[in-house]
């Protein structure tokens, strides 16, 4: 789909700005928002192209940067901490061969840290794209990436 | 042994979330049948009878702020109802059940909040990670629809409303009302100052009623069987139950909804199952990041919102977060401090500059300094600095987790 496909299929009102944004990003094989789909919601919705850059680049979910195909987010947050997420992004690290806030040189994964995921009850955990996943540990992360490097 | 008492989550695991039919079939959407047989004004009495105080983490009364929002500019073409449905608070994790196994019920409350104050039109803002709530919530908008529980004329009582879900994009702050408000405009999440409030002057300079999902997912249950069965729940002043979401070393962590009044030690020993391999109990963090540590003194206390207030610790959101014995409290408040630099907007020089000045600072308790004791001291005085100077909540919040901690925990954070 075209971004101005995407585009109509919302009311050209400033407070769709942030459904569009996430819309276009999603559309984009390399998970981001590019200068001409950022340019394009501005004339869209008749809006400065600074405003549009200022909210794309405010939110943690979106980036104006190219990404990996699939996004892990890992809560660092207190629960996660407590139970033990140090060692799981150590193993994502040395699993992936990059660093957090990285991207695979293949171009399938980008690693990243997230706040608080709301699955605290089954602590640690993370998530690809828009995938839980709970109680990892090593041998569940060796397994999820094997799964995700086929897909 | 105390047992949960389910109003809100009483649904949970016995229908099929998708399904409306289920839901009707459990007695759902007989509340709001009933309030379309109320006036407005007794809705909104019945819910400050019944001592409904808001889920979102500030306890305020619910009817009061419905009061406020249907009272507020009366010749203002329009009113909105908005969903806090961002559940950011690190350890909570309750609105996200009701969202996933029950959403019709929430939405429920929603359109009999709506019809309270004279709304028309309402936004649940969602977090943008939240996908399955995010699915869940919008089918039952769509059944909703079909059913004629949402649109126009619902049920034959001459009352429009129409609902739609706005996505968050990672941003804690915009769980905060005034900020939500900013992010559906279509803007960057930064504060707005307060007064006025959202009642007053809210979305599009609208009044606006802003509700926790768990708030609005138990006013079904109130309005259909009335304040003073509600009142037999709870505390004189905390009325009810509340869904407390138990996560760290214990060994059924889960969401339990109970009688407000229970105490920490009946939450973990009789409900999320003891603690973890028999491990003893060290800490608690109430409240998430914005919420107070406390040690097991606190552990036979009621955990009601005046009660905690008294001892210095917070109800909040219900997070209850779980520390043994051997589990460090300074990485724990690390990571809240951490949080909150992470997390300001940098608008306001107090908390931009404060809470990196907290991360960084607060290392030094580990790493190494000549005067500990002086530097915590140092640490909490900095952030009631915070507390009293930054223009937001969230520049307000580093003081609970760190004063609580200092309070409790001084001699193993000095050390
Ligand atoms: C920084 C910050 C974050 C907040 N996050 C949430 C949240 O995720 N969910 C929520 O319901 N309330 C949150 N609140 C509280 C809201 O501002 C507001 O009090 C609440 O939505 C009111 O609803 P209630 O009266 O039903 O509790 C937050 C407040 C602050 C200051
Ligand atoms: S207190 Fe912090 S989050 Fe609030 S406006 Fe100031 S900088 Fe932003
Ligand atoms: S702290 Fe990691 S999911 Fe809540």
């Amino acid at each position: 789909m075209s971004n101005l496909e995407i585009l109509e299929k919302f009311k050209p009102e400033a407070h769709n700005l942030l459904m569009i944004l996430h819309a276009l990003q999603d559309s984009h094989p390399e998970n981001y928002l590019t200068e001409d789909a950022m340019e394009s919601t501005a004339r869209y919705l008749k809006m400065t192209k600074s405003s549009v850059y200022g909210v794309a680049n405010y939110y943690t979910m979106f980036s104006v940067k190219p990404r990996g195909k699939f996004i892990i987010r890992v809560c660092v947050s207190p629960v996660c901490e407590l139970l033990k997420i140090n060692e799981v992004i150590q193993h994502l690290e040395e699993e992936l061969g990059i660093k957090t806030g990285e991207t695979t040189p293949c171009k399938r994964f980008t690693l990243e840290t997230s706040e608080c995921l709301g699955q605290c009850h089954e602590a640690p955990s993370m998530m690809i794209n828009q995938e839980v996943f709970n109680h990892l540990d090593k041998p569940k992360i060796k397994a999820i990436l094997e799964d995700y490097r086929k897909k | 042994m105390i047992k949960e008492t389910r109003i809100t989550l009483k649904n949970i695991g016995k229908i099929n979330p998708e399904s409306i039919e289920d839901y009707l079939e459990a007695g759902g959407c007989e509340g709001l049948k009933r309030a379309f047989t109320m006036d407005p004004v007794s809705i909104i009495d019945e819910l400050l009878e019944a001592g409904l105080r808001g889920r979102g983490g500030a306890g305020f009364s619910t009817g009061m702020k419905q009061r406020f929002t249907s009272e507020s500019c009366r010749q203002c073409p329009q009113r909105y109802v908005v969903v806090n449905a961002d559940e950011g608070e690190p350890g909570t994790f309750k609105d996200r059940l009701i969202m996933e196994q029950d959403p019709h019920l929430y939405i429920e409350g929603t359109i009999i909040a709506a019809y309270a104050i004279n709304a028309t039109k309402g936004y649940i803002y969602l977090r943008g990670e939240y996908q399955e709530s995010i699915d869940k919530t919008q089918k039952a908008i769509e059944s909703a629809y079909a059913r004629g529980f949402l649109g126009k004329n619902i049920l034959n009582s001459g009352f429009d409303f129409d609902l739609e879900i706005k996505l968050g994009a990672g941003s804690y702050l915009c769980g905060e009302e005034l900020t939500m408000l900013e992010s559906l405009e279509g803007k960057r999440g930064t504060p707005r100052i307060k007064p006025p409030f959202p009642a007053e002057k809210g979305l599009f300079g609208l009044p606006t009623l802003v509700n926790n999902v768990e708030t609005l997912a138990t006013v079904p249950p109130i309005i259909f069987h009335g304040k003073e069965w509600y009142r037999k729940f709870g505390t004189e002043r905390s009325a009810g139950t509340k869904i407390f979401a138990i996560s760290g070393q214990v060994n059924k962590p889960g969401n339990y909804e109970v009688e407000m009044g229970v105490t920490l030690r009946q939450l973990i020993n009789d409900l999320a199952g003891g603690m973890r391999e028999g491990k003893k109990f060290k800490a608690a963090l109430l409240g998430g990041a914005a919420g107070t540590f406390v040690d097991a003194s606190l552990l036979d206390d009621r955990m009601t919102y005046d009660h905690l207030k008294e001892k210095g610790a917070t109800l909040g959101s219900g997070a209850v977060i779980v520390m043994a014995e051997g589990d460090s409290v300074f990485d724990i408040l690390h990571n809240c401090l951490r949080f909150f630099r992470h997390e300001s907007c940098g608008k306001c020089v107090p908390c931009r500059v404060g809470t990196s000045l907290l991360e960084r600072e607060s290392l030094k308790l580990r790493n190494g300094h000549p005067d500990k004791k002086a530097l915590l001291q140092q640490l909490v005085k900095e952030s009631q600095i915070m507390a009293n100077t930054s223009l937001c909540p969230l520049g307000q919040s580093p003081i609970l987790p760190l004063e609580s901690a200092a309070r409790f925990f001084a001699e193993e954070l000095t050390a």
